[in-house]
């Protein structure tokens, strides 16, 4: 868009602009208007920083042992705040519903911008939309209705897979209760899908027609062009898609707190209880007192939540600055 | 086509206008015995005496009119609520908001004065640091049961004695067959380690034991999503508030345990034979005045100690 | 190019064989989501089948009986309206600034990128965020207020997002043909760009509706979890925490009450009341996603010359 300043009129009576023209209001109201997002992520980075470095500095804790996989606020010795157990949990949640919904998200993608019809075009993308405004006390609710029981009694007892001639090849003991790392990726990469699909669906859009008229021209299937064209095209769209999906399942809180057991230990299978950052405070938060070092330390946690949200954000511009440099 | 429509539309209306009178003139009931008084003057109490069919002797509720705010503790939230909708079918002036949060919460509000009645499962003394904890006042208005139950799989266990809860609880029993029970492996079922009831249920039956973690563990965040799982997971065990195993939505799908051989009743907290209860504290920022002290009285008089709390599967106050 | 030297590599038969495959997989994917969506409508729809009636729209929340929901569904409507008295304001002119006046300068990069990372804070945290500001700090307990400007912190970007885009995609040459004619740029953009812009505003506005309507982690820690009293519509008195009008008092919405009731819950038709308040929100989700696409599509064809 071109960069205009203020229009003087030209047919008005001054020759030089009045005071209100000068100060040029609708610039300014609307430049607030904007800058107050810069005020709110100021106000919200300064808040939950503050309340979260008081562990270290109120409550002389020192910042290593946080680190630690022991979470024991109530131990004999003195209490316990080894936040590792909730990070990895939350990695690992995480990184399960990418795996799951990555490739059906992305096949998502690609069937609404290369494959459908627009007469499934019509039905699927609305349905991606109320997707999205499903809230997640439902989700959590049908996980814990529906799924949790269901993974119990499915897979409850031990989880072989057998083949003919070679016998047992995999064995492990299956979900004792349904509340589980899978539980809590399956409810998650729902939540998620429509995320990673639309971003991935404007990528995949974004990319030249001529590339695809061109491969096609050489002879090549739809599919191959997809493979060996299209993705690499769209790749840092679908990289950003991911990241995007990621920062959405670590901030996930009431559906995943429903489902995943919340076992304050580190994650040892997909069939046990895990714990999450977000899943811990939601299950402390109301029955600590404010200014206990207990609570201090879910303050942390969310410090650290709030870290990983900031540094998504500038993965997500660091990849699509390569992208403007190639 | 188009009267056919407007005439059905019309019956609709017409359907839809008695079904919402027929339902709201059943949502609010006027309480019948109460006599007329005067209007009261905004703040001033005045005594309105009920003639209960029940009660022999006549118990007067003194209604002040303004609004206050009960926040806190989950387990104390279905008697506060009872309680607060039986005020305010007394009294049309007073209005009490009744929100729950958690014990902490409550406790963290009612110092900071946000609310006037912070109510927790545990006392302030424990929780909050003296210097805060020594403003608030302790209001006790009934006793609280808990009762250790398991999934209606655990067939064959109907007791267990502190000894073997501290066997199960520390993960030492990890089979419901060495309880006497069937081969099934046992799931432990916590609140979260912050809570009034795993806080009292450690203190009062394991003796302060370390409890279990790992792979046969859950926690879930309060009493009703504990009971749920509970339900719908072989092996469980847990431990959950009266008013929660009394439901007549659970109670068919738990199985409930002796403590001790003792029976978890009313009765037997009363009497003092079941061990595991605890006082349900009310705390106020100070003394109480106005409409917090008019309803805390009211919690503590003949309606609520002798008709709500037992409905509520409470434990009433020793009078 | 190594994908030409790739492709001549494979044999005819074996690409057309993967190329079927794949348009499988990827109708099966889009199938998928309707089943699934499909599924969750119909599970709802089942359960809450006999639940749903104008009576329980309409009445209060009973102990014994299965009651009603109107006092939270009257919260989650005035939490909304609150919300989006300020945030549709604000967004529009800060999607009006992005649009229309933003230079590609330091500024404009802030600006985004505090859009991008407030769309990127877990929801919990803006909730705790407004713990620690209107709860613990300034004292005002549990409010519909807090919720209501922790909602508007919240749902800000995507309002921006969604006006920016619907003010670009103004054509420049109406713009230009504006200016042209002497009118100022401010004359500009409020008597030519907003009006061609109103479909797409309108649509952004009921997106952002829907979000805020279903939110629940927000307004667990700023609004309150509990079942409200009997409200008097009489009472205008906003100061007074009895007033349903005030903003001063805790709010619990039906996103809220369902997690409440899932946490707490307590009386025989408990799961009946979560699965009938789900369907509700449910279909108020439908209705604002479904309403947003058709009045979008209704106003561009009437008010842009088409």
């Amino acid at each position: 868009m071109a960069q205009l300043t203020s229009a003087q009129r030209i047919t008005g009576l001054r020759a030089t602009p009045s005071l209100l023209e000068r100060i040029d209001l609708p610039r300014r109201v609307v430049f607030v208007a904007a800058a107050s997002m810069v005020a709110i992520v100021a106000l919200l980075l300064a808040f939950i920083a503050w309340q979260g470095i008081q562990l270290f500095v109120k409550d002389g804790v020192s910042v290593g042992t946080i680190f630690s996989a022991t979470w024991n606020p109530l131990a004999d010795g003195g209490p316990q705040f080894g936040i590792l157990p909730f990070i990895a949990g939350t990695i690992a949640v995480t990184a399960g519903a990418l795996v799951i919904s990555t490739p059906l998200s992305v096949g998502l993608a690609l069937f609404l911008s290369e494959v459908a019809p627009s007469w499934a075009k019509a039905i699927v993308q609305p349905a991606l939309e109320i997707f999205v405004g499903i809230p997640s006390v439902v989700w959590g609710w049908l996980g814990i209705t529906v799924l949790v029981p269901f993974l119990a009694d499915t897979f409850g007892g031990s989880i072989v897979i057998s083949l003919p001639i070679v016998g047992r090849v995999f064995s492990m003991p299956g979900f004792l209760t349904g509340f589980s790392w899978l539980a809590g990726s399956l409810v998650l990469s729902i939540m998620v899908l429509p995320t990673i699909t639309s971003v991935s669906y404007d990528a995949f859009r974004a990319v030249p027609q001529e590339l695809r008229t061109g491969s096609l021209a050489l002879g090549t299937t739809r599919w191959q062009t997809i493979r060996h064209i299209l993705i690499p095209a769209a790749l840092t769209g679908v990289l950003t898609a991911v990241v995007l999906g990621m920062t959405r399942a670590a901030g996930e809180a009431l559906a995943v707190q429903m489902v995943i057991g919340n076992s304050p230990t580190l994650p040892a299978s997909i069939t046990q209880p895990v714990t999450t950052l977000t899943s811990q405070i939601t299950l402390d938060m109301g029955n600590t007192v404010f200014g206990e070092p207990w609570q201090d330390a879910l303050w942390t946690m969310s410090l650290v939540l709030l870290l990983i949200s900031v540094t998504s954000v500038v993965l997500v511009r660091m990849i699509n600055k390569r992208r403007m440099g190639s | 086509m188009l009267l056919n429509g407007t005439r059905r539309f019309g019956a609709l209306a017409v359907a839809a206008a008695l079904v919402v009178t027929a339902c709201s003139s059943g949502a609010s009931p006027s309480p019948t015995t109460l006599p007329p008084t005067s209007t009261p003057a905004a703040g001033t109490p005045s005594v309105v005496t009920s003639a209960s069919a029940t009660a022999s002797a006549a118990p007067s509720v003194t209604c002040v009119t303004g609004s206050i705010t009960a926040v806190g503790s989950t387990a104390l939230q279905p008697l506060i609520q009872d309680a607060a909708t039986a005020y305010q079918g007394h009294c049309s002036g007073a209005t009490i908001t009744v929100s729950g949060g958690g014990s902490g919460t409550g406790l963290s509000q009612v110092a900071q004065g946000s609310v006037q009645i912070g109510a927790s499962d545990v006392l302030a003394a424990s929780k909050l640091p003296s210097a805060n904890a020594s403003k608030l006042v302790d209001h006790v208005v009934a006793r609280q049961g808990w009762i250790v139950v398991t999934n209606k799989g655990v067939t064959g266990v109907t007791n267990l004695t502190t000894a073997q809860n501290v066997a199960i609880w520390t993960g030492k029993t990890t089979n419901w067959k060495d309880v006497g029970g069937p081969d099934l492996p046992i799931v432990l079922i916590f609140r979260p380690q912050s809570s009034g009831t795993r806080a009292t249920f450690k203190a009062l039956v394991l003796g302060g034991a370390t409890e279990a973690t790992g792979g046969q563990t859950l926690t879930e965040d309060s009493n009703g999503a504990v009971t749920t799982a509970v339900t719908k997971t072989n092996g469980s065990v847990s431990v959950i508030g009266f008013s929660y195993y009394n439901d007549p939505n659970n109670k068919p799908l738990l199985n409930g345990l002796q403590l001790d051989g003792v029976d978890a009743t009313i009765a037997n907290v009363g009497g003092g034979t079941y061990k595991l209860a605890a006082d349900g504290n009310l705390y106020t920022n100070g003394e109480a005045t106005g409409l917090t002290k008019a309803f805390l009285d009211f919690m503590k008089g003949p309606e609520v100690q002798g008709t709500i709390i037992p409905k509520d599967s409470y434990g009433p106050i020793a009078q | 190019m190594t994908a030409t030297r790739s492709l001549r590599r494979r044999s005819s038969r074996g690409s057309i064989l993967a190329d079927r495959a794949a348009t499988v997989v990827m109708w099966a994917t889009g199938v998928l989501v309707l089943v699934i969506l499909g599924s969750i409508i119909l599970h709802f729809a089942l359960a809450a089948w006999g639940v749903v009636s104008p009576s329980f729209i309409l009445s209060d929340p009973s102990g014994d009986t299965l009651g009603g929901v109107m006092p939270i569904l009257w919260n989650s409507i005035y939490m909304l309206v609150l919300t989006m008295v300020v945030a549709v304001p604000v967004g529009i002119l800060a999607g009006i600034y992005m649009s229309e006046y933003a230079g590609d300068n330091a500024v404009t990069s802030t600006i985004r990128f505090a859009e991008e990372s407030i769309s990127s804070v877990p929801s919990i945290v803006v909730g705790l965020f407004g713990l620690i500001l209107f709860v613990d700090d300034l004292h005002i307990g549990f409010s519909a207020l807090g919720g209501a400007l922790a909602l508007t912190f919240f749902n800000l970007p995507l309002m921006t997002r969604l006006s920016e885009q619907a003010l670009r995609a103004v054509p420049q040459e109406e713009r230009n043909a504006s200016l042209a004619l002497g009118a100022t740029k401010w004359q500009t953009i409020r008597h030519v760009v907003l009006p061609l812009a109103i479909p797409g505003l309108i649509t952004g506005v009921i997106l952002t509706a829907g979000r805020v309507f279903g939110e629940a982690a927000v307004l667990l820690f700023t609004s309150g979890v509990g079942t409200p009293p009997h409200y008097n519509f009489a009472n205008f008195d906003l100061t007074n925490p009895a007033s349903p009008w005030s903003p001063l008092r805790p709010a619990t919405t039906l996103s809220v009450y369902i997690w409440k009731l899932n946490s707490e819950g307590l009386g025989a038709f408990k799961n009946e009341i979560v699965d009938g308040s789900a369907a509700i929100l449910i279909s108020m989700v439908l209705i604002f996603n479904l309403g947003a696409r058709f009045i979008g599509r209704v106003l561009t064809r009437r008010l842009t010359a088409a």
